[in-house]
Parts: C-alpha cells; structure tokens; sequence
C-alpha cells in the first residue's frame, strides 16, 4: 500500500446558515485504503463526502485530495475521482446506456467501457429501458457504473449498497469493493459492514471527529454512542 | 465546444423523450393569440400594435421554457454529474442557451404563422427575411439571458419568481429593439427591411450580454 495520502484534512470546518456541519475534522487517508465514516443521519458524513468531490466548499481548514488542495485546484482532481451518492446522478427519461454514454463523452471515455460495465453489473438486457423504469437496485447498478465509467483513482461512496440485493452486491463488489485498486471513502448506516471494509474509521458525532483509528481499535461503546 | 454539443444533445433528447416544455410554449402563444384576437376586439392588427403583440407573445412563452431549462439538472442530480466532469463549466452555459434557442426558433416556425392567420392584417411574406433576422436576434438575447438568469434562479428556493423579477428589467432593451424592429415591417405597404439602428442595438445587446454571460456563469455554479 502506497503510503502517500490519498485524502488530508486538517481542521475542516463546513456551515449551512447558522448550523455547523463539520468542526475541525483531521485525518490522514493513505492512497489505495478505505476509509470508512461512521455517524448518524445528519452527523456530517455526506457534507463531508460533497466537499472531498469539489461540490462543496470547505469554509475553514485545509483539504488535499489526491495532492490537490481544495477548493482551488478542484479542476486538477476532477476526472480522476468517482462520486456515488445518495442520489443516482441520471436522468430518469434516458435509458441507462444513454446516461452512461453521456457521461462517457463528459469523461472522454470509449463506449466500449460503458458495454463492458454494464455487462459486469448485468444490466446489459435492461440498458435500452428508461431508468424511470427501472427498480431502485438496477438504477444503483447504473449509478455504479457511472462513478466507475472513467477509472477513477478515488471513490466517493455514499451508502453504495443501498437497494441492493446479495447477488447485485456480488456484482458490482469488483468495481467498487475492497479489491477494486482504488482509494475508498465510504459511509454507512451499517457500522458492522462498515468496519469490514475499511482500513481506517472515522466516527462523526454532529459534525466532530469523535474518533479516527483503525477497525480493530474501534471501542464498540464508541461506535454505538455515535448513534444514540 | 464538444462537451457543449453533448449537454445540448442529451437536452433536445431529453425534450424529445418528455415533450414538456415545447408543447407549453406553443399551446402558450397560440392560445395568447386567441385571446388578444378576442380581447382588442379586432379582425387584424398591424404596424407597432401587431409587433408588441408579438413580442409579449413570444416574451412570456420564452419565459415558461427559461423557467424550466435546469429543472432536470437540479431534481434528477444533473448540475452535481455535469461539475464532477473534467470539462469547461462555461460548456453547460452554451449548451443551455443553444437549446433555449432551438425552443425559440421552433415556437416560432409554429407561432409566427399562427399570428399571421389569427391576427396579423398584412402578409408575412414580403418582410419575411427581416423578420427573420430581428426575430434571431431577439432570440439570442432571450436564449442568453434567460440561461443566466435560470442559473441564477434555479439556486434559490424562490426559483419560479426570480427568473422574470432578474430577467425582464435584464431583458428590457432587448425587447424594445425586438419590438421597434418588427414594427415597421408589420405595418400596410411597410418596409421589406427592419431598421438598421433597431437591428444594430439587438446585435448589441447579443454580444455584450453573451460576453458577460460567459465570464461569470463559472462563479454561478460554484457552491
């Protein structure tokens, strides 16, 4: 494992209004392990994750991703980190290919990537239908296909299991799971699932870091405070 | 320019798939037609009448298609997939516009010539090119316009009314020189050509107002 981080924060602070979101968040991640961030809803983890893809900008502290400093060298990561979020990120009128083929042009990347990750995640019968019709699991495919489309070197992953079923967890386990090559943060409801993955955890409690450490220092009480 | 021919092409797809907006531009203007044929209690109207009927006409139906130009890039994730791209920002502001522009030109292909057989007194053939011309150029100006004043007003919750509340005064000179334009070659026995100072000011007004558009819709999309 390259040593290097991957992602550094040094006394984040982000505010929506008159609420602090996150207060003096620090961390190191090193590039190719996983990050895991733990907390209740509400607690930060998505802010945090917006910030980290450059589409939030952090109001104090200082943020490198990828060797980047953010927000102001935001364009210099962009394209090589790939952002799953809660919301699916395509167009509900346009079939599946079609989304992937638009941002496969966005991303200047060969189609021939978007077959051969559909073809991986199993929706290559489904492709041509509107993703409005399609179930909540199979746009989740979709939706994996597109933050992976470009290859990218560090994946944003917010609950990226949700909606799916154990086979399609098998599925897309290659591109985004732990052996996908890729620098990882992720968060989840699932604090269990979550330790397995990661190489390091972040606890956040109303936006501050209650604990940084690896899996197998994680206090169990600790983990459990965060969602009381 | 490339990235801006896929956001303008996935925008005419998504049209085409949804038919939302185009239809509601239209039924807009030729309903608005029907009313002003009833309302003024004339058979025809021309001259500077028949041009201001026109160009609220076709001012409120461009208004209906501003407002709802990143309604899919806010509800459906379209805005965070576009700025998580490696490409120019100012691309979606070219894209946007282009497709404003598109709707305009097709409203008009359909309205223009609803409004001659509805209200228009003299025939739209002999002025036809210039009203062509001051007609695109009233397009521009609302394609632009209407593109960072729907930038603007898509981040706010108070979207629907902000879009007219910026964008008219934004547009008022715009639409003055569109209407002073059409004048004349609405009129009986009136000019084939629209006035040279009229169209000068349009074309103005298109390039100072694109200009403008494009150095600061980046700072719009920021957070």
């Amino acid at each position: 494992m390259d040593q290097l981080p991957a992602i550094e924060l040094r006394g984040l602070y982000r505010h929506f209004g008159e609420r602090t979101v996150l207060r003096d968040v620090s961390l190191q991640v090193p590039a190719g392990s996983t990050l895991a961030v733990l907390g209740r809803n509400g607690a930060g983890k998505s802010t945090l994750l917006r910030i980290l893809a450059t589409l939030l900008r952090p109001h104090a502290g200082e943020v490198l991703v990828l060797g980047e400093a953010l927000p102001r060298r935001g364009f210099a990561v962009r394209g090589r980190l790939g952002f799953l979020a809660h919301d699916p990120l395509l167009y509900r009128d346009l079939s599946g290919r079609e989304n992937l083929g638009y941002h496969a042009r966005l991303f200047g990347v060969g189609f021939e990537r978007v077959e051969e990750l559909l073809d991986a995640v199993g929706m290559r019968e489904r492709a041509d239908e509107p993703v409005r019709l399609l179930s909540r699991g199979m746009v989740q495919r979709v939706a994996v296909c597109r933050a992976v489309l470009h290859r990218p070197s560090l994946l944003l992953l917010d609950e990226p299991l949700a909606n799916l079923d154990p086979a399609a967890t098998d599925l897309v386990a290659p591109l985004i799971g732990r052996d996908c090559g890729a620098t990882r943060v992720l968060t989840s409801h699932d604090p269990q699932a979550a330790l397995a993955e990661a190489d390091l955890v972040l606890g956040l409690e109303d936006g501050r870091a209650a604990f940084v450490t690896s899996p197998d220092k994680v206090d169990p009480a600790a983990v459990k405070r965060l969602y009381v | 320019m490339k990235t801006a021919l896929t956001v303008l092409r996935k925008d005419l797809l998504l049209e085409l798939r949804g038919f939302e907006t185009l239809p509601a531009m239209v039924l807009f203007a030729i309903v608005t037609f029907v009313i002003f044929h009833f309302g003024l209690n004339q058979d025809t109207i021309d001259g500077q009448l028949a041009a201001g009927v026109l160009t609220v006409t076709l001012l409120f139906a461009a208004l209906l298609g501003i407002n709802r130009l990143f309604v899919a890039e806010r509800e459906q994730g379209g805005f965070d997939a576009f700025l998580l791209a490696p490409v120019d920002r100012s691309a979606l502001l070219v894209a946007k516009a282009s497709a404003l522009f598109v709707f305009l030109v097709v409203l008009e292909v359909i309205a223009v010539p609803a409004f001659g057989l509805l209200l228009l007194g003299p025939s739209l053939g002999p002025p036809l090119l210039g009203l062509i011309a001051v007609l695109l150029l009233g397009d521009v100006a609302l394609a632009v316009i209407g593109t960072l004043v729907s930038a603007i007003a898509v981040q706010t919750r108070a979207r629907d009314l902000i879009g007219p509340i910026i964008g008219l005064p934004l547009l008022l000179p715009a639409l003055i020189g569109m209407a002073r334009g059409l004048g004349p070659l609405l009129a009986m026995h009136g000019s084939t050509s629209p006035p040279g100072r009229w169209v000068a000011i349009l074309a103005l007004y298109d390039v100072v107002f694109a200009l403008l558009s494009y150095a600061v819709f980046d700072f719009l999309l920021e957070d």
